[in-house]
């Protein structure tokens, strides 16, 4: 019964339940979210907010905690930053 | 993007919408008070009642409901960042800076887990036990995958019944704590009858699943992303294989923005008095960052802190007695799952212990205090703000955290510079200015 929501992360396209976070479309695009200062590839630890691991560009705006970010249509993401 | 500054005004404010909060927010509204409940999630619930707001027959929604008919104002994924004045807080939200003046504070802020690190644990897929959740509960699909369980508290047992319904396989739960230790916590629960059927509810639930008591990570391994653990059990280490790592050991309690209004605050707890209040007048402060404590504490301190701040006071009595049982629990749960010092030795020179800034154990290890650490190695100074690698370096050296500073998490540009502008009046920052 969950509406679908196609969005892109890295330019490829991702369909999420609605009501996920951008975290979930990064896990399901199979990607990492951000690199550490020595080059690690990191993914969401804490799940709350609280860690800042799961930090990717939304929409070109940086830095964002995709955990706490719901999806939306159209939602362009990019990791690795 | 605007940032623009909305200023409001409660008689009553309440930070975090998890059980205590709402608890609080419904209590001092039915008082007749102007309330209104801000976090920083996009919906309320807090951690444990994540996602459950929807389902009409949960308690998440029961208080949503009550929340609605006291008038409570909502105001979510907003994220208190500092506190400029007393009776005022700043909280960014995603396109507003709000500037929230209140007559009554209740903190409600909850816990988060408290992260070990050991060889791999920054790999993708190590996550906590209750973020795993957290993120299952956001729309992460887990069905078929293999997820071990690991860490210490009673949270694990929740994760695993939680994941293994949504179609995960759970190869074991390794518990820190020993089967002596778990044997006398069983005991003190004869005393809660209600706890005691929770506990079995979940043992049910577990059937099949292997809980093994003083059992805990010792690597995770894996190309870019986890492949497989390796785990101590006994003489011998274990491999088990696995898509996710779900850790965590136990809880910390968030004080950070009880600290930054000046509540005193002692071995990591908020103290406070029989009304759930702070040493400082009208700053009450209800659920976790008071001691760890479970959701049925949460609600009870949240009662009591909602009807003192509304006025309440004396309806606030009847749950005194239901509220010393509870924390009586409390205290048996921390001492059950206290962690073992052999911990301690899980990271290896190389092993990463501050995330944000990749500084690793053997750097630490030079240094003798927190503050020292943070000078020279910059441990504790990302993004997280010492969150994660602050209890983690406590347990593992005895540092004691520093004091802290605003903003209490990472803001916009914009809003940094509103807080700097008021920093600058203080005459106390102008005496103490650079010579």
């Amino acid at each position: 019964m969950s509406e679908q929501i196609e969005l892109t992360v890295n330019g490829a396209a991702v369909v999420v339940p609605s009501g996920a976070t951008v975290a979930v479309a990064i896990a399901l695009a199979g990607a990492a979210c951000r690199k550490s200062v020595s080059g690690e590839l990191r993914g969401p630890l804490c799940g709350m907010g609280i860690c800042f691991e799961c930090r990717a560009a939304i929409d070109g705006r940086p830095y964002g905690r995709t955990c706490q970010v719901l999806c939306r249509p159209g939602m362009e993401i990019s990791t690795g930053e | 993007m605007s940032n623009e500054r909305v200023a409001k005004k409660f008689d009553v404010l309440v930070i975090g919408a998890g059980p205590a909060g709402l608890a609080a927010a419904a209590c001092a509204g039915e008082c007749g008070a102007t309330v209104a409940v801000v976090d920083d999630n996009p919906a309320p619930g807090g951690q444990i009642w994540r996602g459950e707001s929807a389902n009409k027959s949960s308690d998440a929604a029961a208080w949503s409901c009550r929340l609605r008919a006291a008038g409570v104002q909502e105001c979510f994924g907003a994220r208190v960042v500092h506190h400029p004045e007393p009776g005022a807080l700043l909280a960014e939200g995603a396109e507003n800076l709000f500037e929230l003046s209140f007559r009554k504070l209740i903190v409600a802020t909850g816990a988060r887990e408290l992260f070990l690190p050991f060889p791999g644990w920054t790999l993708p897929n190590v996550m906590g036990a209750g973020g795993l959740q957290a993120l299952v509960k956001s729309g992460l699909p887990i069905a078929g995958k293999r997820v071990l369980v690991a860490g210490s508290g009673p949270l694990l047992l929740a994760v695993a019944t939680y994941l293994r319904r949504h179609g995960a396989e759970i190869p074991m739960i390794c518990e820190q704590a020993s089967r002596r230790s778990l044997a006398r916590f069983g005991l003190s629960l004869l005393r809660q009858p209600g706890k005691m059927r929770q506990g079995f509810s979940l043992r049910q639930q577990l059937s099949g699943i292997p809980f093994v008591p003083s059992c805990w990570p010792i690597e995770a391994r894996g190309h870019k992303t986890l492949e497989e653990v390796a785990i101590s059990q006994g003489k011998q280490p274990k491999t088990v294989s696995c898509d996710y790592l779900a850790c965590g050991f136990h809880l910390v309690p968030n004080t950070e923005l009880a600290e930054l209004l000046g509540c005193r605050v002692r071995d990591g707890l908020v103290q406070v008095d029989d009304l759930q209040q702070t040493s400082v007048p009208g700053v009450f402060c209800a659920g976790e960052p008071t001691g760890v404590g479970g959701v049925e504490l949460a609600l009870i301190e949240g009662q009591i802190a909602g009807l003192a701040a509304g006025g309440h006071s004396e309806s606030a009595k009847p749950f005194f007695g239901e509220r010393k049982k509870l924390r009586s629990f409390a205290r048996a749960l921390d001492r059950a799952f206290a962690l073992r010092s052999g911990l301690r030795r899980l990271p290896l020179p190389e092993t990463i212990v501050c995330r944000c800034e990749d500084v690793t154990y053997s750097r630490l290890n030079q240094y003798r205090s927190w503050r020292a650490a943070k000078l020279h190695t910059r441990c504790g100074m990302g993004p997280c703000q010492g969150r994660v690698c602050g209890p983690a370096t406590r347990f593992l050296f005895d540092w004691l955290p520093d004091s802290v500073r605003p903003p209490i998490f990472p803001t916009r540009f914009e809003s940094l510079s509103a807080i700097t502008l008021q920093e600058h009046t203080e005459p106390s920052q102008v005496a103490g200015g650079r010579t």
